[in-house]
């Protein structure tokens, strides 16, 4: 995964609330087996209305509970294939701001008149290590996880780090495991 | 000193913390759709599949309803790819899978509770936001991405950050025609589309108690429609009842530790919510989200956000427009929200004896194989096709259309799924959500009824019968 750090530049918009995870990318588009080229079909039947403009910027500044329903986690893929690294929105649903967490690309959650204002600015500077986003000459702090701060500042996987607590796995499953349901003896 | 009052989901993730933030999981459920990349990924590692013997996979999300009992069979080739695909990764891993052509194949969310491998106090988790349907049965249960699946394929664990809690509590009873769908429907309409976001909810209180176990599936099984990642109702005699005698059912079952799970009187919350389930009505989505519900004793509302407005648009319809007078083009019957052999029983009531109006195309999708062969042993095939259903084999089907089973653009669908989102059930396609006795009945008219007044007259039966 790639280290997050500073992302800055141009901003695009998509002023829109509870943008769900069937219109970032709807699920014609999912039988794919790959993990990448997933950009060109970002927002597909949206992109089709009249006045649908969309540049691939690096930051996605939109409306509150982004990314709500589906898991798929092709929605963030999408997003990232496109050319996003950072989205900002008033609040995100649960399951795609880890997703997003997962792959390196940062949900910034920031109170909504600030959101607002941020959509009038033109460009934007978004400081993980400072933990601030910086636009039209201020700069407004927003909340992340340490531990989630840390691992995508030094572009850590998630798996790698688990495996270092492997010892404490095979204790938990000596000691504390439920007995069953095994599905292998079903 | 006493120990502190713990809710049910502290104790079970007390009980599953490895080390902080970090949670054992007991079950994981894997299909098609969601799990190539991962294995992909353990594939490039070098890595293997750390318990095979907690972990279980079908296909279902694109599977055809046609009968196809192989995955050779499937027409669409990128659908056909991605279940062998499913296939071959199993067999690779060594990981148990029931897909196309097996008795126990159907919607994962289906086919967990039905085996018995769903129980009450353990983590689960799957590929799909629909997971939290497991927690009716007192677990923890929660969708996860695919950068996810693979972390769970790995280690078995997986890295949460805990989340507040929330309980809903209903008072009352529900009364007659009005169902556990509506119920959660009506809720979403209290509480929002963000209402529960953040939270794992324990569904409580009288009206919870009195629902059948497939009722509770309903309602857990759209807590992320709400936001809510985890929903979870604490296991009773009702629960006990369901998981006797299932295939993974431990014999005898464990009853008196599961009675323990529950939350102490006093255990605190950091939100309540309280629900009068008496003042409920048969619910009706007019919108493109499943907060955008009305009774359907009611009209089509007054938008009063840019979102609204767009949804009405979407929906083509007006602000004002009473619910009973919406007419269908289809009518679904099916998914992970309402496709229990207790749903089909329910809607083939509705159905029996009459016919599905001119208008209509309407279908019926058992949510598993097995659900299939004990409706077909019931005669409810018979009931479903002599009133004009089309009666299908188990999958996700028109829910989300990633098999042949899609909306045209324009259709208006009457379903008993979860989602109603723009071009949830085909492009252009527009969704009303409803509980399938809601669907069976706005099949036979051609647009929505109320079902607690609703008696239209039966036909005769076929021919040599009277």
């Amino acid at each position: 995964m790639d280290r997050v750090d500073k992302i800055r530049g141009p901003i695009s918009v998509l002023n829109r609330s509870d943008v769900d995870t069937d219109q970032i990318i709807p699920k014609q588009f999912l039988k794919r087996v790959e993990r990448t080229g997933f950009g060109q079909y970002l927002f597909y039947d949206w992109a089709k209305e009249p006045g649908w403009d969309l540049d691939p910027n690096q930051i996605l500044v939109t409306g509150r509970n982004f990314g709500c329903g589906s898991s798929r986690e092709h929605a963030p893929w999408a997003l990232q294939d496109y050319g996003f690294k950072a989205l900002v929105a008033p609040s995100f649903a649960d399951i795609f701001y880890s997703n997003c967490t997962k792959i390196g690309m940062l949900p910034v959650p920031l109170p909504e008149e600030e959101v607002e204002a941020l959509m009038a600015a033109e460009e934007a500077e978004i400081d993980l290590e400072a933990e601030v986003v910086r636009f039209a000459g201020r700069e407004v702090p927003f909340d992340i996880d340490p531990d989630l701060r840390h691992r995508l500042l030094n572009g850590l996987d998630d798996i790698g780090i688990t495996l270092q607590s492997g010892e404490a796995i095979e204790r938990y499953e000596a000691e504390r495991e439920r007995a069953g349901p095994v599905t292998t003896e079903l | 000193m006493a120990a502190e009052p713990t809710t049910l989901f502290d104790k079970i993730w007390a009980a599953h913390e490895v080390a902080p933030g970090l949670l054992y999981i007991d079950l994981h459920l894997v299909h098609e759709v969601t799990s190539p990349q991962a294995f992909d990924a353990l594939r490039i590692a070098g890595r293997k599949v750390r318990r095979p013997d907690r972990t279980l996979a079908t296909a279902d999300h694109n599977v055809p309803t046609d009968g196809s009992s192989r995955a050779a069979q499937i027409l669409d080739q990128l659908s056909r790819v991605q279940v062998e695909t499913l296939e071959r990764n199993c067999a690779e891993f060594g990981v148990p899978i029931y897909s196309l052509g097996s008795e126990r194949q159907g919607i994962v969310h289906v086919i967990g509770p039905e085996l018995g491998v769903t129980q009450p106090g353990m983590t689960i988790v799957c590929g799909d936001s629909h997971t939290a349907t497991h927690g009716a049965m007192g677990a923890l249960a929660f969708g996860i991405g695919t950068s996810e699946v693979e972390h769970v394929l790995a280690t078995q664990t997986l890295r949460q950050t805990r989340p507040k809690s929330m309980r809903i509590s209903y008072s009352g009873d529900l009364s007659f025609g009005v169902t556990a769908k509506d119920l959660i429907l009506g809720t979403l309409g209290e509480i929002g589309v963000e209402g529960g976001a953040g939270y794992a909810i324990e569904f409580a209180g009288e009206a919870i108690e009195r629902l059948s176990m497939e009722g509770r599936l309903t309602v857990c099984n759209m807590t992320i429609e709400g936001g809510g990642r985890a929903g979870m109702i604490a296991p009773d005699e009702t629960t006990f009842e369901w998981l006797d005698g299932r295939p993974a059912a431990p014999d005898p079952l464990p009853v008196e530790a599961w009675r323990e799970l529950r939350t102490d009187p006093g255990a605190r919350f950091d939100r309540e919510v309280e629900v009068d389930a008496g003042a409920l009505s048969p619910q009706v989505t007019w919108g493109t989200t499943p907060g955008m519900v009305a009774p359907v004793t009611e009209a089509v509302p007054d938008p009063r956000t840019p979102g609204e407005e767009r949804a009405l648009d979407y929906m083509a319809l007006e602000a004002g427009t009473r619910i009973e007078e919406i007419r269908l083009d289809r009518v679904f019957i099916g998914s992970c929200t309402n496709s229990r052999i207790g749903d089909l029983r329910a809607a083939a009531a509705m159905v029996e004896g009459r016919r599905v109006a001119p208008s209509v195309e309407a279908m019926v999708v058992p949510g598993s194989a097995q659900v299939k062969i004990q409706a077909e042993h019931e005669g409810l095939d018979e009931v479903f096709r002599r009133a004009g259903f089309d009666w299908r084999s188990a999958g996700c089907s028109m829910c989300l259309g990633m098999n042949p089973d899609i909306l045209a653009p324009g259709e208006r669908c009457a379903s008993t799924s979860n989602r109603n989102f723009e071009g949830r059930q085909g492009r252009g396609g527009r969704s009303h959500l409803v509980s399938p006795e809601m669907a069976a009945a706005a099949a036979i008219e051609g647009r929505f009824v109320d079902i607690r007044d609703w008696e239209p007259a039966r036909e005769p039966g076929p021919a040599g019968t009277r």
